[in-house]
């Protein structure tokens, strides 16, 4: 047992160093290194705009999707190397979030099919940052069950019409491409008749609109599509195929594995250290030592995970189930040391002034924003589900619309 | 990185599940727990012949010589056998203290007799209610001999000898304690075994009058001594914690695939998959932490201290968490004697307390993080 790198792994972490130490934007650094709980935003410059300016001088030289093929715009690395680049690249990472939705899940769902021509065309762009993509799934009627999906497809000559609505679209209003699933056939059980393809945001009849979150921040977006043209050519999969290529993109995501859940932990222990309460410093209080102690347990278990994770990784194997806890560990853990964070600093707590002398800020952010921590993605439930059937092997659940046309599965509850 | 037991490593977890699977099934803990013996005998010299209690003492002194990542790997087949015997009295603690801190003489006495499996060996800490602090210690020493009385000591009423934390001064400090070996079968010892949740492994009261004494390490280190002891021990009961955890969680799925209620097996309803989901969490979690006090203890890394005491809290939780939600899936069948849930609930409940309870290595997390941050 070690932490030890092998010798190509040390080669390869010295040359992503050096290549990094000499190239990363350093006049970001000071803003970057800060503690961040979801998008990161920054004071002067657009973030967009710098994600864009450092995936393209990564792209330049050889360093953008490294697991990717060359001819797509990687390097050809193996999933180790991807993950000492992530650990050697650290918080400049950050800057890969507009990314990650494009380059994880749409990009590796056109190279497995897409046809050569648009993969030649499309996936170096993306890549190099130059094209931001999305992925058009969630519907508002299809978000746990996204196989409920009602967004129509129907074939007009060489063409598909697009009518319907998706949401929760992470990055629409800044995506120039997206992946999008439809339905293609009602008549059919519902994952049988879906159809995925590939589309230009800018196509007619294509409107994005932000939605307002709880917390007053605008992440996601609602996609309306009216009457939205799409060539037959960009297809992905066969017709009625579409919930196996869905597949596909999913279980790319869960392949990705360096990217670091955050918990709030260090920033809750760095902050209990500082506290004074009235009765003397907050870290020497029993009640603050003993729930300080059991997320300390719980945020060293996930670091620990992904390292046996990482370790299969080196040793060329896939990494086992374990890695599937993490993102249900986590979205607790930030929502329940926020609410902690903020009981400790009495009726201030509830001050989101940055300029209140007593308010740390960041745990109210994260007391607002974690609710979707514990949603997007996945929800807790249905991560349990796919815990419990897929690493427990316990039954699927029943589902009494499985075999049952679309059309004719009833929507309303009561 | 290869944060993993090796494939030698992993060969010998097989070869100890086996041979655990075999020789102490549910009938042989059974069989302690309800009084038909103290511990079960056969087991332990089968034990040493298969080289387990020895494998991290070395050849030298008739052990294995292997190491104490193999050690971790034994302790979790036996914390998923809940193998009835002394072994994490004798191994974890007496074996660790005499190899830490005994002098050669020590060494040669003890260790062979305890990798073969003729002296069974515990820690005699605790003076009743509380967790362990060299302020609450009262037994002294004194020309060569212990007095007063321990209580709880683990497998005390079977032990041959017992390493004894006894004061030797009153400045208040912890180096007024030392450590000291003392033959449990010589004169002025006397012993009542004391009833416990958890029969299946003994505990007892031990009085010590003038009971001749040999000192373990340096009189004034006593206190450290025992503090690195504590952690060391705490890594290898994380792993038996752990076996444990694993086995509860694979009785409990098991059953839910197995039972029909309302015309399904039970494993389909989401509040039970949800209820094991949450198992696998809290043992993942612990077997994480776990590997990392095994890099650490057999590194002996800077980072033990800390690296210990997150592992036993981890692994207390787990152990009691699928422990206790391990009944709840079997329903009435669960809280039945029949059933063995109890067993490992029984085992998950005391394994929390001994070495300290959960309150107590909280505690010493917190101190050991800050000491890091303050360094």
């Amino acid at each position: 047992m070690n932490f030890d790198d092998t010798p190509q792994e040390a080669a390869f972490r010295a040359e992503a160093r050096a290549w990094i130490q000499a190239n990363a934007p350093k006049e970001l650094e000071a803003e970057l290194s800060q503690p961040t709980v979801g998008r990161i935003k920054l004071k002067n410059r657009d973030i967009l705009e710098e994600s864009k300016k450092w995936q393209k001088k990564k792209a330049a030289a050889g360093w953008a999707c490294l697991h990717w093929p060359k001819e797509f715009g990687g390097r050809g690395a193996t999933p180790i190397e991807r993950v000492i680049w992530q650990q050697e690249e650290g918080f400049y990472g950050k800057l890969e979030g507009v990314f990650l939705i494009g380059q994880g899940m749409c990009g590796p769902t056109m190279m497995a099919y897409g046809n050569e021509a648009d993969k030649k065309k499309h996936l170096p762009p993306l890549a190099a940052g130059e094209h931001v993509w999305c992925q058009l799934f969630s519907e508002p009627s299809a978000g746990s069950d996204v196989a409920g999906l009602r967004t129509r497809a129907e074939k007009n000559g060489d063409d598909w019409i697009i009518n319907g609505q998706k949401v929760w679209t992470t990055g629409a209003h800044f995506s120039d491409y997206g992946i999008v699933i439809t339905r293609t056939d009602p008549t059919q059980p519902k994952h049988k008749g879906l159809t995925m393809f590939w589309l230009d945001m800018k196509s007619p009849g294509v409107v994005v609109k932000p939605i307002k979150q709880a917390n007053g921040q605008s992440e996601f977006n609602e996609v309306y599509f009216t009457d939205v043209k799409i060539p037959d050519s960009q297809r992905l999969g066969k017709v009625g195929d579409g919930w196996n290529v869905s597949l596909t993109t999913l279980m790319n995501e869960r392949m990705s594995i360096g990217a670091r859940q955050s918990t709030g932990f260090p920033e809750l222990f760095a902050f209990c250290s500082d506290l004074m309460l009235e009765d003397g410093p907050a870290i020497d209080d029993k009640n603050v030592r003993s729930k300080l102690a059991n997320w300390a347990v719980k945020a060293s278990g996930l670091k620990y995970t992904s390292y046996r994770s990482i370790s299969a990784l080196s040793r060329g194997d896939r990494p086992g189930p374990e890695n599937s806890i993490g993102k249900l560990v986590a979205g607790t853990m930030l929502q329940d040391i926020a609410t902690f964070a903020m009981d400790l600093q009495g009726a201030s707590g509830a001050l989101t002034d940055a300029d209140s002398p007593s308010v740390a800020g960041q745990f109210q952010s994260i007391l607002l924003r974690s609710p979707s921590d514990r949603i997007a993605g996945g929800t807790d439930e249905i991560l349990r589900n796919i815990i419990a059937e897929r690493v427990l092997g316990l039954p699927g659940d029943i589902r009494v619309d499985k075999d049952v046309p679309f059309n004719a599965i009833p929507t309303k509850g009561r | 990185m290869n944060f993993e037991f090796s494939d030698d490593q992993k060969q010998l977890r097989d070869q100890a599940r086996r041979y655990l699977a075999e020789h102490s099934p549910p009938k042989a803990v059974r069989a302690v727990l309800e009084g038909k013996a103290p511990y079960d005998k056969a087991l332990w010299k089968g034990l040493a012949e298969m080289g387990f209690l020895g494998v991290a003492i070395p050849e030298e002194f008739g052990g294995a010589g292997a190491g104490h990542l193999e050690l971790c790997v034994i302790a979790e087949e036996m914390g998923r056998a809940l193998a009835p015997v002394p072994f994490s009295s004798t191994i974890y603690l007496a074996a660790e203290a005499i190899m830490l801190a005994g002098s050669s003489a020590q060494k040669e006495k003890w260790l062979p007799k305890i990798a073969s499996g003729e002296a069974i060996g515990t820690l005699a800490l605790f003076e009743g209610v509380g967790n362990p602090s060299h302020r609450a210690i009262k037994v002294s020493a004194s020309q060569g001999a212990v007095s007063g009385t321990k209580m709880p000591v683990a497998d005390g009423a079977i032990a041959d000898f017992a390493i004894v934390a006894a004061r030797t001064g009153s400045t208040g400090r912890d180096a007024d304690i030392g450590l000291f070996i003392v033959d449990l079968n010589g004169a002025g010892v006397t012993r009542k075994a004391l009833a416990n949740l958890d029969q299946a492994h003994g505990q007892a009261e031990i009085t010590f009058d003038r009971a001749k004494a040999e000192s373990l390490g340096a009189a004034s280190d006593g206190w450290n001594i025992l503090t690195r002891v504590l952690d060391r021990a705490a890594v290898l009961m994380a792993f038996e914690q752990v076996g444990g955890a694993d086995r509860a969680l694979e009785m409990g799925r098991d059953y839910a695939l197995d039972r029909v209620a309302f015309g399904r097996p039970i494993g389909s309803f989401q509040a039970v998959k949800h209820l094991l989901a949450d198992m696998y969490v809290s043992a993942t979690l612990a077997r994480s932490n776990c590997y990392y006090g095994a890099w650490a203890l057999s590194t002996d890394a800077g980072e033990l201290p800390e690296a210990a005491a997150t592992a036993r809290i981890s692994a207390t939780q787990a152990f009691q968490h699928c422990a206790k939600n391990n009944i709840q899936v079997h329903g009435g069948m669960g809280f039945t004697w029949e059933f063995d849930c109890h067993l490992y609930y029984r085992r998950a409940n005391v394994l929390a307390l001994s070495l300290g309870s959960p309150t107590y290595w909280e505690n010493q997390l917190i101190d050991r993080m800050r000491f890091r941050n303050a360094v």
